[in-house]
């Protein structure tokens, strides 16, 4: 994107770098449990199978673990992104058939680049430029929900098959909440001046970019991202190490725990105003499991903290009536409310 | 020289406006630079990621803060 405008020249021998790198990061990462346990034995000279000595064990193990791999991937997507625009997606998904633009429109807002404080001016300019309503939310509704912090941590704190699952039903209440939007023609709670509005598309030339580029707008992606949730990690890591071990059963595991029905929509309507990213959440889910909050419901809160949000909404309000704010939030909490049971009843 | 920050409140739109800011007294450029929060307007310029840099009415930044550095150089050119 245009933030390699400014990067490019100097050096051109930066993806060099990243397989100068590789190695060390290899060598490390197969050795972080010698290293975690040479640390907590030999430096710190704890002794072993004492509750403190294997909290501090998982957590000096845990947080480089989730550091090396967020690195790993947020570099990764930071090179695929920088060959996503945000143009490129809209002129992709101008005038798509309803379904089709949908699965389009929700696997591209995985790999788009996306702030939700561009939201309103993506959400224009896909709209003016014939992007159906339908498919403009299933992007929307993905770009937040699936990213790839969220996938680290959850491999991180819950394994593959949590992480798998979490994408695969993301993406499908994506689309399924973009199709019905579309299904049931909503334009007209689009507010009017949204159609007045003209957009230039001149100066929307590709921007030609070099492997150096692309290596450079990963590490960027790596420093911008990192520094921004670093602390929520380690806040995350922390807790989950302290609970490590521990078998709470309190107030919280038997009101959202598996055995009450009302969990999951409870959990989604506390989820609904609180605001945050996926990395400040993730510890709070940690909490929750271990606090015998069942999975369905602690990964259905999670969806609706990032993907439904009071301050999305009342951004929303400027360019959507209330009827069709209400249909999305309603929609896009039934698809959750459905994740939630299926992971609650059938996956255990 | 006309400089233009396109961007509603967010923190990266207020970071933008502060280092163009900044560049444009280092660099003693006469300019004068405004804030553009109205999305109508911003849409004008056919920016889908805020914040964005318009100079002269030419988008020249969008989706990115640059740093004091690389923005006096492109305001340089």
């Amino acid at each position: 994107m245009s933030q390699n405008l400014v990067l490019s020249e100097k050096s051109n021998r930066s993806w060099l770098l990243p397989l100068l790198l590789l190695p060390i990061w290899i060598l490390l990462y197969i050795n972080l449990q010698p290293i975690a346990d040479y640390l907590t034995d030999t430096v710190l000279g704890l002794s072993t199978g004492t509750h403190l000595t294997e909290t501090i064990r998982f957590f000096i193990f845990e947080v480089p673990k989730v550091m090396l791999l967020l690195v790993a991937i947020i570099f990764v997507v930071g090179m695929v992104r920088s060959f996503f625009t945000t143009e490129k997606t809209r002129k992709v998904l101008e005038g798509k058939s309803l379904f089709a633009g949908n699965v389009m429109a929700s696997l591209l807002g995985i790999v788009t680049p996306f702030c939700s404080c561009s939201a309103i001016p993506l959400f224009l300019g896909f709209v003016e430029a014939g992007v159906p309503l339908g498919v403009t939310f299933s992007f929307l509704i993905a770009a937040p929900m699936i990213n790839e912090v969220a996938l680290v941590l959850l491999v991180g704190l819950f394994g593959w098959k949590v992480a798998a699952i979490y994408v695969a039903t993301g993406l499908f209440i994506a689309i399924f909440s973009g199709w019905l939007i579309g299904k049931f023609k909503l334009e007209k709670y689009v507010e009017d001046w949204v159609y007045q509005v003209k957009t230039n598309h001149e100066g929307e030339q590709e921007q030609k970019l070099t492997l150096n580029d692309r290596v450079k707008s990963g590490f960027a992606a790596v420093k911008e991202t990192l520094g921004k949730i670093w602390i929520y990690i380690i806040i995350g890591i922390a807790v989950g190490a302290g609970a490590h071990g521990y078998v709470p059963e309190d107030l919280m595991g038997q009101l959202l725990g598996k055995d009450n029905w009302y969990g999951v929509p409870l959990a989604i309507l506390i989820g609904i105003p609180m605001y945050s990213n996926a990395a400040g959440i993730i510890p709070i889910v940690s909490v929750l499991i271990e606090k015998g909050v069942s999975l369905g419901t602690a990964l259905a809160f999670m969806m609706s903290v990032i993907a439904l949000s009071l301050p999305e909404i009342i951004i929303l309000k400027k360019v959507l009536k209330w009827q069709l704010i209400a249909f999305f939030v309603g929609v896009v909490a039934m698809g959750i409310i459905t994740v939630g049971f299926i992971f609650n009843y059938i996956m255990v | 020289m006309d400089i233009k920050v396109l961007g509603t409140g967010c923190t990266k739109c207020n970071n933008l406006l502060k280092v163009t800011t900044e560049a444009v007294n280092e660099l003693g450029i006469d300019a004068t630079i405004t804030k553009v929060e109205d999305f109508p307007k911003i849409m004008e310029f056919g920016v889908m990621t805020t914040p964005a840099l318009v100079v002269d009415g030419k988008v020249i930044l969008k989706g990115s803060v640059p740093k004091l550095d690389e923005l006096k150089g492109l305001l340089n050119q």
